[in-house]
This record gives structure tokens, C-alpha cells and sequence, in this order.
């Protein structure tokens, strides 16, 4: 009679997994090309490109009175290098004009008999009017204009020392004194890239093998769900970690992003987060009925990360029902530990509650997969 | 040998199934299936397209849950020990199901792995040599011809020594050499005692089995020897050939009779052969009285025939439509 094997473990059979699926991802040399590539042109594109504290702006000026403290005025706000001065205009419905098509994204007016006001302690008013259509784009400039004028006439002994009337707003930019995007970016990117290549490896993985009919093969084999699921996350985790060391070099290199923090903590959190996606890819994986539906819920979990992670836009600044959806992205937390970890030197104990919060999201991922994964064809 | 839970009524007996049904959306694909397969056997499952033979080997396996009935497979329960069966059983799909983008080595180490094969690589080399596809190890399974890959998955489900077969459809798309040999392994194969379920369209390979059954509509309608589910058919079959005419004539002539024989009581089934036509009746005295007319017709010559696997499959398969109507 046949050769009856003792029966194989575990270990066995994942390895058997890990091994097919390295085979199939080294034959499939465009996806291999594009999982090494996509990080790095997009760490240099968006690196380069992105910018939340722009400079520079256009700005126009409509001067009724030319003497000392205007010049101060616009030489402050010229220093601070925000502002470009494009031109001077002789009205106000000139500059309302190029506002109005773009010309300039600034415009400031300084009124007749503002020096006069000014010593006499009448408080004068200062117009600038700016295209807030892009409120990222004016926010930090006019962030910085009450405390630049203040402050350079002040110097100029215009006004009296502040202390009694007079006030400055004091802007600390903690752990980004230059408010240099990149460093935000940077992080950032790890952890938008990371998602969406963890998230769309894993979710194909499944349907691919149904739509390529072999799953009923693998299915009339004598291998558990879990060790499926393992069998093809491990390949990926360490796709994950390259991935990771190249954004992280990159990065490095080309915007001098600090590590103030431990590398290994930094390692641990960057790998938990990959399983997560992981994690999160698979489950789409059993959830969806062919690839295109795995993408297309890929991408649904995608959008949201990028938007409500804080990422792209301040998370303390949306709704609370909102920063609620963004606790339950692995970016969320994924954001906060490494930035903290990168930017502000954050340790272990600073970092529990989201490592926590990712390990959750991994287990529940995890138990909803393996609770999916259709075991029969039924 | 086996250490099952409820063991088998007798321990010969590799599939016993009872009554065993399956609906897909409504539609019955499988209805009060009740079968047995002897150890050793070589067992053909045929009947048309979508009459339920994939379902009922895949019910075997423990890919599809019946919807009712209860059976075991090599003594183990199909409903509760699906896990287990898996272990002992080869299972080749109709569709290749193997990995196209892994060589045909990766594939058979990938199975040896997974079943816990001691020495996966070689055991690979040995289904290799076996399988007579030693110089093709390094070549992906995509890119292999139809009959080697027929070939090379035979080779996986057989590699970790399994003590079942169950074959869906393996010859479709091969040529008749390698169905041949496909064949002579098969009963390598069973006089080794491995037991295997074969479904397959093809009435000489039905003749290959030792037993066959015979489903249409998700209904077992036969089951037995070849002889016995001939003989049980009831069939009398009658060949009428066309003599002494020029071959387009003679072609006119059997095509007249055909038709005419067709409409007449007592005819079930009137199938030509070339210029010959074989005529098939449930009722011997019928079909007699509807050829009387005939045979005084110089230019036929009747001989009284023994019906084949295919009038019998074909009878059974209008006489099962009918009572559905």
C-alpha cells in the first residue's frame, strides 16, 4: 500500500505556504519592481513637492503714505520671507482685482495718516486681506503677521516696549522649529505607503488563488485557515520591512529626517503596523468575491487613512465623531508613535497606548479573517 | 488499519453515502444520492454536463456541505471529519488547479509540504521520475501542454499516498495516447489498493471501470458492472445495414429509415453508424412489430445487436427527462 506520511505540523505547512508564495511574488517581477519603486519616488516626489508652509507668496501693496513705519512694515513682513511683494498698487479695487484672479494671494494696505495714529496710541488698523481659499497655503503666514509688525515697530521705537498696551503673540514650533514639512512628511509617507502596499498585496492574495481556480486545490488539502492566512502574510512582512528601511533611508538622506528616538522601537512599532495592514488586506481578501472588489475595498479603507489619519489635515481639528473613525486606522496611531518617535524622542511609555490600540485592530483583523475564510466552496 | 471514530459497516467499503443532497439556489443539483465504492475499486461516475457529478465528489471531499444525508469516506463522517478525509484523499479538479506560475518541482514540493511528506525534495524527484516528467522539473506548470499537465497533477494528488482518488473529468482535452496511459497508471494505481473515483463523459473509459453509476439530473439513475447496468437497462438493439447501394445512396436510404423508424411506437432510439443504424426498444415485441415492415426490404441486412454503454446512458437519460416532465 501507499507510503503513508507522518503527518506534517504546523510549521510545516506555513513554511510550505511562505515558500510558495515567495516563488509566486519573485515570477511576478512587475509587482516586485513596483514594490521597491513606489516608495522611493514617492518619498521623492511628495517629499520635494509637499509643502504646508509655503513661502514666498505673492502679496500686493497699497501704500496711502510712504515714511518710516510703513517701510518698517513691509521690510518686516518681507523678512519673514513668507511675503513676496509682487507689486504696488495705487488702489484698492487694483488689488481686490488681482485677488480676485490669482495674481496674488495677499494684499496689504496700509491707510493714510496710519504713522499719526500710530503715536498718538489710536491703534490704527492695518488691512491685509488674503485668499484663504487655501487655508493651508495663508494660514502660517498670517499666523506670523500680528507678532512680525508688532515686534518691528517695537525695534523702530515707534511704539512703546511691549508690556503695559501693547502685546506680542509667542509662536514656539516645537520639534519643527522651522515648520520644515518634510519632517512631518516624511513619517507620514512611511506610513501611507506602507498601508497601501500591505493593504493591496494581501487583499489580492485570496481571490487571486479563487479566481485562478486553485483554491479548490489548496482547499482539498489538509491545511487550516489560520495557517493559510500566515502562510501569506509572512512573505509580505518582510517586503514591509525593505520597504520601511527605504523610506526610512531615504528619508534620511535626502531631508535629513532626525531619529531622536530608539531605532529598535521605532522597528517594533513599523512592523506591528505592517502586520496590521496586513492583517487588514487579508480580511478584505475573504471578504470579497473577485480582485477588483478587494481593490475597490482596499482603496474604501485607503481614502479615509489618508484624510482622517492626520496626515494630511490636523487630527485635533476634526469633529469628535470623526477623530472617533480616525482611532479605528492603524495610521492613526501608527502617525503619532512614529513621529514621536522620530521627531520628539518619544519612548516606550509614551507610546503604549497606541501600540495597544494597534494590537487590537490587528486581533480583531485576524479573528474576522480567519471567522470569514470560506473553508468550503460553498 | 484505519482508526475511525464510527467505523464503516464493513471495512472494504471506502465511500458509502446515503441520500446525500445539494441545492444550489434552488435548483437541486444533487437529490437522495445513495452509493457505494468497494476498496480497490476503480469506480466511473458519468452522466451529462451539470448532472451533479462535481458536486457529489466535492461533497466527498468536504468542499461543499450537503444539504442533506450522511455518508463516510474511508470511514471517516464527510459531515463532521471532512478535516481528516483530506489527508487520505487525492483530489484532482476538472479546471488544472495547480500553480501555473510555480515549476512543476515547486508544485509537487509544495504538495509534499503540505501533506507532510518526510522528505519533500524527494519525493518530488521520485513523483518525478514516476510521472516520466524528469527533464520538465524547472518548467512552469502554465507552460506545459494539456496532457502533461493532466499528467503532472495526477502526480501531485497521488504523491503524498493517498488511500483515495477521486478524478473530475481528468481526460477532457486529451489526446487519446496519454488517456491511455493516464488509464494504465489508473489501474496501476488500483491494483496497489488505492481506490479511485473517476468521473469522466467517456463510454470506453467507462468500460475501464470496474464499476460504474450513472447520474443525470442530480438523480442516480444506474449502478453496477458494465455488463449488469446493461443488462439491467432492458434494451433491445437491432443493426440495420444498408447494402449493395452506391454510398451516397445508401447514406439517402438510412437517413429515410432513420426518420421513419423514429416516429414509429415500439422505437426508442435510432443512432447511425456510417450507412448502419443501430435501433434501440425498451420492448422487445414493440420493436419487433415496428421492423416487421422492414424486413422484407432487400437492400438491409437486420442482425440483432447487444445495446452499448451509450444507448443504455442515452435511454436512461429521456426516460429520466420524461418523468420529470
Amino acid at each position: 500500500m501507499s507510503v503513508r506520511a507522518a503527518r506534517g505540523g504546523f510549521f510545516t505547512r506555513v513554511g510550505a505556504m511562505i515558500v510558495k508564495e515567495f516563488i509566486q511574488l519573485r515570477r511576478d517581477r512587475v509587482t516586485f519592481a513596483t514594490m521597491i519603486m513606489i516608495p522611493l519616488l514617492q518619498l521623492i516626489l511628495f517629499g520635494y513637492a509637499i509643502n504646508t508652509t509655503p513661502r514666498h507668496l505673492p502679496t500686493a501693496v497699497f501704500t496711502h503714505e510712504n515714511n518710516e513705519v510703513s517701510r518698517a512694515i513691509l521690510a518686516a513682513l518681507r523678512n519673514t520671507a513668507f511675503f513676496s511683494f509682487v507689486r504696488e498698487v495705487k488702489s484698492a479695487e487694483d488689488a481686490e482685482h488681482m485677488i480676485r484672479a490669482g495674481e496674488v494671494l495677499f494684499f496689504v494696505e496700509i491707510p493714510a495718516g496710519f504713522e499719526r495714529a500710530l503715536r498718538r496710541g489710536d491703534a490704527p488698523q492695518l488691512l491685509v486681506a488674503a485668499d484663504a481659499t487655501d487655508p493651508v497655503g495663508s494660514a502660517n503666514a498670517l499666523a506670523a503677521l500680528a507678532g512680525v509688525v508688532n515686534s518691528a515697530l517695537v525695534r523702530e521705537r515707534f511704539v512703546d516696549a511691549p508690556g503695559s498696551a501693547a502685546f506680542e503673540i509667542v509662536q514656539h514650533r516645537r520639534y519643527n522649529p522651522a515648520g520644515t514639512s518634510q519632517l512631518n512628511i516624511v513619517p507620514g509617507l512611511l506610513g501611507t505607503i506602507l498601508t497601501m502596499t500591505m493593504l493591496i498585496f494581501t487583499a489580492l492574495s485570496v481571490t487571486r488563488e479563487i479566481e485562478r481556480g486553485t483554491m479548490e486545490s489548496l482547499l482539498s488539502m489538509p491545511i487550516h485557515p489560520v495557517e493559510i492566512m500566515l502562510g501569506k502574510i509572512t512573505p509580505y512582512v518582510l517586503v514591509g520591512i525593505l520597504q520601511a528601511l527605504l523610506i526610512m533611508g531615504a528619508g534620511m538622506i535626502l531631508f535629513g529626517v532626525p531619529l531622536e528616538g530608539s531605532a529598535i522601537l521605532l522597528a517594533v512599532a513599523t512592523l506591528l503596523f505592517i502586520v496590521v495592514n496586513l492583517s487588514i488586506g487579508y480580511t478584505f481578501s475573504t471578504l470579497a468575491q473577485n480582485q477588483l472588489q478587494a481593490v475597490q475595498m482596499s482603496f474604501m479603507f485607503f481614502l479615509p487613512s489618508i484624510l482622517l489619519s492626520g496626515f494630511m489635515f490636523p487630527f485635533s481639528g476634526m469633529p469628535l465623531w470623526a477623530q472617533w473613525i480616525g482611532e479605528g486606522l492603524p495610521l492613526t496611531h501608527y502617525l503619532r508613535m512614529v513621529r514621536g518617535i522620530l521627531l520628539k524622542g518619544s519612548g516606550f511609555s509614551d507610546l503604549t497606548t497606541d501600540a495597544g490600540a494597534l494590537v487590537v485592530l490587528m486581533l480583531v483583523a485576524m479573528a474576522i479573517a480567519v471567522a470569514r475564510f470560506r473553508q468550503t466552496l460553498d | 488499519m484505519r482508526t475511525a471514530a464510527a467505523p464503516a459497516p464493513d471495512p472494504d467499503v471506502v465511500i458509502e453515502v446515503e441520500g446525500l443532497s445539494k441545492s444550489f439556489g434552488g435548483h437541486r443539483v444533487v437529490d437522495n444520492l445513495t452509493m457505494r465504492v468497494r476498496r480497490g475499486q476503480i469506480y466511473g461516475f458519468l452522466g451529462p454536463n451539470g448532472s451533479g457529478k462535481t458536486t457529489t465528489i466535492r461533497m466527498l471531499c468536504g468542499l461543499l456541505t450537503p444539504d442533506a444525508g450522511r455518508g463516510t469516506c474511508l470511514g471517516m463522517d464527510i459531515l463532521t471529519e471532512s478535516r481528516a478525509i483530506r489527508e487520505h484523499v487525492g483530489y484532482m479538479t476538472q479546471r488544472f488547479s495547480l500553480y501555473q506560475d510555480l515549476s512543476v518541482r515547486e508544485n509537487l514540493e509544495f504538495v509534499a509540504r503540505l501533506y507532510g511528506v518526510p522528505q519533500p525534495e524527494a519525493a518530488a524527484t521520485q513523483a518525478l521520475q514516476r510521472l516520466g516528467l524528469e527533464g520538465r522539473g524547472k518548467q512552469l506548470a502554465g507552460a506545459l501542454s494539456g496532457g502533461w499537465k493532466q499528467r503532472l497533477a495526477l502526480g501531485a494528488c497521488i504523491l503524498p499516498g493517498p488511500d483515495l482518488l477521486l478524478l473530475d473529468e481528468p481526460t477532457a482535452g486529451v489526446d487519446p495516447q496519454a488517456r491511455r496511459e493516464f488509464w494504465e497508471q489508473i489501474h496501476d494505481l488500483a491494483a496497489e489498493g488505492l481506490t479511485v473515483l473517476v468521473s469522466t463523459h467517456y463510454m470506453d473509459e467507462a468500460e475501464r471501470c470496474h464499476e460504474i453509476a450513472y447520474i443525470a439530473y442530480g438523480k442516480l439513475l444506474a449502478q453496477g458492472t458494465v455488463q449488469s447496468v446493461i443488462a439491467a437497462a432492458g434494451l433491445t438493439t437491432v443493426t440495420v445495414e444498408v447494402k449493395g447501394e452506391a454510398g451516397q445512396e445508401a447514406g439517402r436510404l438510412a437517413r429515410d429509415l432513420a426518420r421513419d423508424l423514429s416516429q414509429r411506437a415500439g422505437v426508442d432510439m435510432v443512432a447511425p453508424f456510417g450507412t448502419a443504424l443501430h435501433i434501440s426498444g425498451r420492448d422487445a415485441t414493440a420493436l419487433e412489430a415496428a421492423l416487421a415492415p422492414f424486413r422484407s426490404d432487400a437492400r438491409l441486412a437486420f442482425r440483432a445487436d447487444a445495446p452499448t454503454l451509450e444507448d443504455v446512458f442515452i435511454d436512461l437519460m429521456r426516460r429520466s427527462k420524461d418523468e420529470m416532465r
